[in-house]
């Protein structure tokens, strides 16, 4: 069984008495062992479709649609109770910002021990001495010292490892890793996600790697999602995505980037204008207003995947054939 | 090849900050920012400063903008010292040197309209009377790829990528001729960062503008830049030009720097066998003895652990600060299968 699923989700917020979709059709699912980028730029949904399945979205926000099946049971069907369960012993999340998702005011090990001694029932003594050995395994030096320290008292790579160490503490099945390295320096931020990567591996443990960084993308996940404007348009393997881009928007973000093993004087090719205002409703596909394909169907009407070897794109104009029209409702 | 005097050069720059503690605020020690760092940057060029957190490269850009005091060494602006400069002068320096910021939303101010945010270094130094003000600024504008609406509107009501247009039509209004861009890309979505990497590009060529250009995500740094430095801790480790650099880096640190960073392609990055760097940037106040590298150096030798390297040339328009640069190198030849690029151009 997949371990996760993602199958059209919907995510919704109430503004000024209306409903207006913010993620529109999240689709893409994990195995054990296995990691899956999410790959977007800001406000393409990839970090809400990552607390919907946590369970964490805020005042105002709701699933819409769609399912989410972790281990083939639907997570937008369970109470905050049993999602309460579920996280940390099923799903754990490694959030981006490590100053700010740990608490300053308490030590590390009251932080890194707490979900043991809740969800999985384990003795001060046993949690300290997991704790140990978590420290030990993400690679911090001195662990008995770590412990009594608080979040100030560790530099930022340090306190990424720690929140690693929390996301493994009650040993997951699957970790949800939201632009974990974004805030650390290029070093800091390769050991981190080696470290990262590694556990996963070594553990069986899926992961989910959200980024806007293609190289991390490149280095780290088999397969990936690409996000715009709230839906997914396009997933594939790694390699095929890469290799054979679909999408003009991942054709433009391919284009976009600079890069270290091609000669220095490619010009880069932007994606022209900015992406949609998450609020705005753009009619058809949301990418048409910057995309150089785009023909009258495009503003008309939401495209649905096209197929071809397990890669799919949602494009009018793709290499893969006409796709059918998408239920402009959903 | 002409010796053109280089527009900026930069000499033996220290620049240290005092730690104060207690009631008094007594001096207790000092952070070594900068640590003799020297480059020169030449007309209609672009110079990279790359490191990462607390590598002192910020303090130097501060320095050459003439926004912190150096504790020691000289900044010569088109051969003048910009420190021995009087008011006028000042004055007529920060003009012909401006500075676009990293983040777009703090260094714009909140409460007042793009036009006015543009149009008041125009106004300050008088460069264009009142009445011609506002075409100078939609002048700017288009220059930047806005259109001539935004004068009006506030920077709240405008996104990260056009708000750093705005900043960068600031620094034009003034006409200037070096530019420090100071992680000017780095807090913008992919899409964007290539937007304004091809504007400061585009600009560059019309304008003739000189940039020194800081940032810590080398393939942006090496995309724009001709020459580049590789800071650590307050000194420069090596600086070359942009292709040699990143096809035979020779000390340790741009080589680990440069395996950091990982290749949008899953083919290359299968093929690299990369050991990331161990350990952290140590802090500037409390200095390691010996080369600054040496405590997370995976060559390091004893000699590195007392006796700090100086930048010496290793080969033209090559300078490295390593003692064991040669077998850095040749490390780098063998493990890496992309750096094919012989060694730089022979003399």
């Amino acid at each position: 069984m997949t371990l996760l699923r993602v199958n059209n989700l919907a995510i919704d917020v109430v503004r000024d008495g209306e409903d207006c979709h913010l993620v529109h059709d999240a689709h893409f699912s994990v195995d054990r062992g296995e990691t899956v980028a999410i790959v977007g730029e800001s406000g393409s949904g990839k970090s809400l479709t990552a607390l919907a399945i946590m369970g964490l979205l805020g005042e105002g926000l709701s699933v819409s649609g769609g399912q989410i099946l972790f281990e083939g049971q639907d997570l937008t069907q369970i109470g905050p109770q049993e999602h309460n369960a579920l996280r940390g012993r099923g799903i754990a999340m490694i959030f981006q910002e490590p100053m700010t998702s740990l608490n300053p005011v308490r030590s590390i090990e009251s932080q890194l021990t707490e979900g043991m001694r809740l969800k999985m029932g384990l003795s001060r003594r046993a949690a300290r001495a997991r704790a140990l050995d978590l420290l030990n395994e993400v690679g911090i030096s001195d662990p008995e010292r770590r412990l009594r320290q608080f979040p100030h008292q560790l530099s930022g790579g340090m306190r990424q490892r720690v929140m690693i160490a929390i996301a493994l503490s009650c040993e997951p099945k699957l970790i949800l890793a939201d632009e974990p390295t974004t805030a650390l320096d290029v070093t800091i931020q390769a050991q981190i996600l080696a470290l990262t990567s590694r556990l996963c591996r070594d553990h069986g443990v899926g992961l989910v790697l959200i980024t806007h960084n293609l190289g991390i993308v490149a280095r780290h996940a088999q397969n990936v999602a690409v996000m715009y404007g709230g839906r997914v348009v396009e997933r594939a393997t790694a390699r095929q995505l890469y290799r054979e881009p679909q999408h003009p928007y991942t054709q433009g973000l391919l284009a976009s980037v600079p890069r270290l093993d091609l000669p220095r004087d490619i010009p880069l090719q932007p994606v022209p204008g900015a992406p949609p205002d998450p609020m705005e409703h753009v009619p058809g596909c949301r990418f048409h207003p910057r995309c150089g394909k785009a023909t009258e169907i495009c503003a008309q009407k939401i495209p649905g995947f096209a197929t071809s070897d397990g890669h799919e794109v949602a494009c009018w104009h793709s290499g893969f054939g006409t796709p059918n029209a998408e239920d402009p409702a959903a | 090849m002409t010796f053109e005097r280089p527009l900026l050069e930069v000499d033996d720059l220290h620049v240290s900050f005092p730690i104060r503690q207690g009631m008094l605020q007594r001096t207790v020690g000092e952070v070594r920012a900068v640590n003799g760092v020297s480059f020169s940057v030449r007309r209609g060029t672009s110079f990279g400063l790359v490191g990462e957190s607390g590598c002192g490269k910020t303090t130097v850009a501060r320095a050459v903008l003439k926004l912190v005091e150096p504790s020691d060494g000289v900044i010569l602006y088109d051969g003048r010292d910009i420190s021995r400069m009087d008011a006028a002068a000042t004055q007529r320096f920060r003009g012909r040197v401006q500075a676009v910021f990293q983040d777009p939303f703090s260094s714009l101010n909140p409460r007042m309209s793009i036009g006015r945010i543009i149009g008041e270094p125009i106004r300050v130094h008088g460069l264009k009377p009142d009445s011609e003000v506002r075409s100078e600024v939609l002048r700017l504008l288009d220059i930047c790829g806005l259109p001539g609406r935004f004068a009006d509107l506030y920077p709240h009501e405008m996104s990260g990528g056009q708000r750093q247009r705005v900043g960068i039509a600031r620094a034009l209004a003034m006409n200037p001729e070096l530019i420090v861009c100071d992680e000017a890309v780095s807090a913008l979505d992919v899409s964007i960062q290539a937007q304004i990497i091809n504007l400061l590009e585009e600009l560059q060529k019309e304008l003739g503008l000189t940039y020194l250009f800081i940032g810590h995500d080398l393939s942006v740094v090496r995309h724009i830049c001709d020459d580049v430095a590789v800071m650590y801790l307050g000194r420069i480790a090596e600086t070359a030009g942009s292709d040699e650099l990143f096809a035979t880096p020779r000390h340790p640190y741009t080589q680990a720097l440069i395996d950091a960073v990982p290749n949008p392609d899953p083919d290359v990055e299968a093929g690299r066998v990369i050991e990331p760097l161990q350990g952290e940037v140590p802090s500037p106040a409390n200095l390691p003895s010996g080369c600054l590298f040496h405590p997370r150096c995976p060559i390091a030798t004893s000699r590195c652990r007392q006796e700090a390297p100086s930048l010496e040339k290793a080969a033209p328009a090559h300078a490295v600060a390593c003692w064991e640069a040669g077998a850095s190198r040749q490390a780098a030849l063998t493990s890496s299968p992309k750096k094919t690029i012989s060694q730089g151009a022979a003399p």
